[in-house]
């Protein structure tokens, strides 16, 4: 399951690519009238006014946990990981040569997240051999993802299986990345909680109620409100989520 | 789109009506080149009425002072005025894309807009190939394909291609590291907003321009449409006055900054350099300085425009610009002040930019090689700073010493350029009579590590002086390597004697 629900992240719907054809609307003409569409206030209003039902869209289908981004809940264990997690440890630049929008080289660049962590970190995040990760949710400390703006890094943990990180802040750069994408949800805590979560730990995102359970060790902690952000990872990053809301034309087969 | 914590800070900043007054700085003289520049822009139609023949915020009719970034992003999305929070569609002049991350915004371009899709204007998208070029990789080969397959494709004006990897020098249209090689070229103007797939687009913003790295998919989003939309940065300003002692670089003042203000203590913020000093720093210099905010967390950093950045623009652009600069009154989340003369040479300490400690306090650390190159510290004045120290010692280096030019610009001039005060020698000549390794072909280099087959990778646990940005665990290629980031007088220095080594032990 987590094979087809990640690439079809990137792939995007089926009907999006395979069946894609030129379209009138795409030509640079449009590109002016949409241009003019998107006047400053406008998204902004769709961001904060459109209730978002998922059950209406075939792009909500796409996680399959997923119902209503007030009901989203991921469960699994967890990966820890310290302060200051940079790009090169999330993926490291050798493996930057795979091109994320390439189906295949997405499933690779899954096989690669956090191959850069020091050896200290004893307990890989994928086991050698392994496509994808059994932890389904990284815990990390302040700044995670520092350093440079490839996408590859939110890419890589979105294509390895996980769902969601849970760090007490993000650079700029990484955060933007996850939500544009949809491939992780960037979720943030005022708690510690790096340290008192161990890798292997079973945990609980309720994302409506914004918080995390640590069921290994029974204690519970509060989560910033993913707020308005969570609509768009949900429907798969920026342009699934303009697309579903109408700012910008569905692609017709 | 950001984090909300940082948002709810920003009513502080909502300013009360201020007087016209500090709108002294605003030239508005500029106005009309500006205007004529928006509007071929703009109009779709000769009979098209003109909408905004000047957005107030150039004519000074706005009433809330601003900082240059919150200017500049006013203008770019024609609001009279802005505060720190707000989310902004905004106008993009340049972006920049390059062999790493082109590849991947040209598939979710053509994936979101359609397999005929066009980019949105041919002339502003800037296609510099330039991470991993002199490599036998296959899929790093492939990707340059993929990026003059597109250029092609798109007749993209600017592609700065390169075809034999055997001689870059056989290449006249490559250039090398993108952040050097769009100042070289004259893609970096005062007051415009430049983006790139690339953290350290930000080193733009040494040209007074918004300049800030962007994700794939955001590049791919402004491939079809060139918009952004971007949330206005509060702006920390850095004063640095005092007289800057001939050992230090502008690559020591960064690493101060960084050391202050921590590896996150810039994040979703602007910082803005001003003062006497950053007044007599040249241009490369101010890119350096800029060139590291990132390090910082930053999400742009700018030096105001004055002659030196005039000059320099001088014979590399006929494109208007209109620089822009903060009101008087502006607000500033904070203010930090150096007294520059007082500084020493800095390094920064494995694994992160923040860990700040004097050379002099780290001469027992044994290195093993030296790095000079990059976006950070491979610009000519860079060779010419450590050409100067070995000049000075007369003597041989003691560890390996990487050189690589970062643009092919760069390499003529080390091999051209007499450096200033050594009888008439270039900083080829110095480095060869130093027995540094002889400088290589112009590119990103080792400075991320790269393939395996990257010159001067760090394959093995080494401890090296780099001249480069980052220096957390595995960024030069071994994850149990050591980097020791410092200006190039530094690195210099600590090759000659095979520590990390005060360059005023040559020097002076």
């Amino acid at each position: 399951m987590a094979a087809s629900t990640a690439s079809a992240a990137l792939s995007g719907n089926p009907n999006l690519t395979s069946s894609h054809k030129p379209h009138a609307s795409l030509s640079p003409h449009s590109n002016l009238r949409f241009s003019t569409a998107i006047s400053p206030k406008f998204p902004f209003k769709f961001l904060t006014t459109i209730p978002f039902t998922t059950a209406t869209t075939a792009a909500s289908t796409r996680r399959s946990t997923t119902v209503t981004a007030s009901t989203t809940s991921f469960h699994g264990l967890c990966y820890v990981v310290r302060d200051n997690v940079d790009t090169d440890q999330i993926i490291p630049a050798e493996y930057l040569t795979l091109v994320p929008s390439n189906p295949d080289e997405y499933q690779k660049l899954g096989s690669y997240a956090f191959i850069g962590l020091p050896s200290s970190y004893e307990t890989r995040f994928i086991e050698a051999g392994e496509l994808k990760t059994k932890y389904t949710i990284v815990i990390a400390g302040q700044n995670f993802g520092c350093g440079s703006s490839r996408e590859h890094a939110p890419v890589a943990l979105g294509a390895a299986g996980a769902r969601a990180v849970v760090a007490e802040s993000y650079a700029r750069i990484f955060f933007r990345n996850s939500v544009s994408t949809g491939e992780v949800y960037p979720l943030e805590t005022d708690v510690r909680i790096c340290e008192e979560c161990r890798t292997g730990d079973v945990v609980t995102i309720e994302l409506g109620e914004s918080k995390l359970i640590n069921h290994t060790t029974g204690k519970e902690y509060k989560l910033n409100p993913v707020g308005d952000l969570g609509p768009v990872i949900e429907a798969g990053g920026i342009f699934a989520y303009a697309r579903k809301t109408g700012m910008i034309p569905a692609q017709t087969a | 789109m950001a984090s909300p914590t940082i948002s709810s800070n920003y009513t502080t900043f909502i300013k009360k009506d201020v007087g016209l007054s500090a709108f002294s700085l605003s030239p508005s003289s500029f106005s009309v080149p500006k205007t004529k520049r928006r509007n071929s822009r703009k109009i779709v139609s000769v009979m098209a009425p003109q909408q905004s023949p000047r957005s107030p915020s150039t004519t000074g009719s706005v009433k809330t002072a601003m900082t240059m970034t919150e200017k500049i992003l006013a203008r770019a999305s024609e609001k009279p005025q802005l505060i720190p929070g707000e989310n902004v569609w905004v106008d993009v002049d340049i972006l920049m894309t390059h062999d790493v991350c082109g590849p991947g915004s040209f598939g979710i371009f053509k994936k979101e807009f359609g397999q005929n899709a066009k980019v949105w204007d041919r002339e502003k998208i800037v296609i510099i190939p330039d991470h991993y070029i002199f490599t036998n990789d296959e899929r790093a080969n492939r990707n340059v394909d993929i990026l003059r397959d597109f250029c092609t494709e798109q007749n993209i004006k600017y592609f700065y291609d390169i075809k034999d990897l055997g001689n870059f020098k056989v290449n006249p249209d490559y250039k090398g590291v993108c952040h050097v090689a769009l100042a070289q070229e004259g893609h970096c103007r005062p007051g415009e907003v430049l983006l790139g797939t690339d953290s350290h687009t930000c080193t733009a913003g040494a040209f007074g321009q918004f300049a800030t790295g962007i994700g794939n998919t955001d590049a791919g989003f402004v491939l079809g449409t060139g918009k952004i939309l971007l949330k206005v940065p509060p702006t920390l300003r850095f004063v640095m006055d005092g007289e800057m002692p001939d050992y230090l670089l502008a690559k020591d003042l960064i690493l101060q900054i960084i050391g202050e203000i921590s590896v996150s203590g810039a994040t979703y913020k602007s910082m803005e350099f001003v003062g006497s000093t950053v007044e007599s720093l040249t241009m490369e210099e101010r890119m350096t300085l800029c060139n590291m905010v990132v390090e910082a967390g930053g999400k742009n950093g700018v030096v105001p425009a004055d002659s030196t950045t005039h000059k320099y623009l001088e014979d590399k652009t006929d494109v208007p610009y209109e620089p822009v600069y903060s009101d008087e009154q502006a607000r500033f989340l904070s203010e930090y002040r150096f007294d520059v003369s007082k500084l020493e040479p800095l390094v920064a300490k494995p694994h992160s930019p923040d860990k700040r400690a004097l050379a002099r306090e780290c001469k027992d650390v044994k290195i093993d090689r030296v790095y000079i190159g990059s976006c950070t510290g491979g610009k000519t004045e860079d060779f010419l700073a450590a050409a100067k120290v070995f000049h000075a010692s007369g003597k041989k280096v003691k560890v390996p010493t990487f050189l690589v030019p970062a643009t092919q610009k760069v390499w003529m001039d080390v091999y051209s350029l007499p450096v200033p005060g050594c009888g008439g020698k270039t900083c080829s000549q110095i480095f060869e009579e130093a027995g540094c390794d002889t400088p290589a072909s112009p590119s990103c280099g080792a400075c991320l590590g790269g393939p395996r087959d990257t010159y001067a990778r760090m394959n093995e646990p080494q401890v090296c002086v780099s001249t480069t940005n980052r220096n957390f665990p595995g960024r030069m290629g071994h994850k149990e390597g050591q980097i020791y980031l410092a200006s190039p007088y530094t690195a210099a220095a600590s090759a000659l004697t095979g520590f990390v080594t005060d360059p005023r032990e040559f020097l002076q």
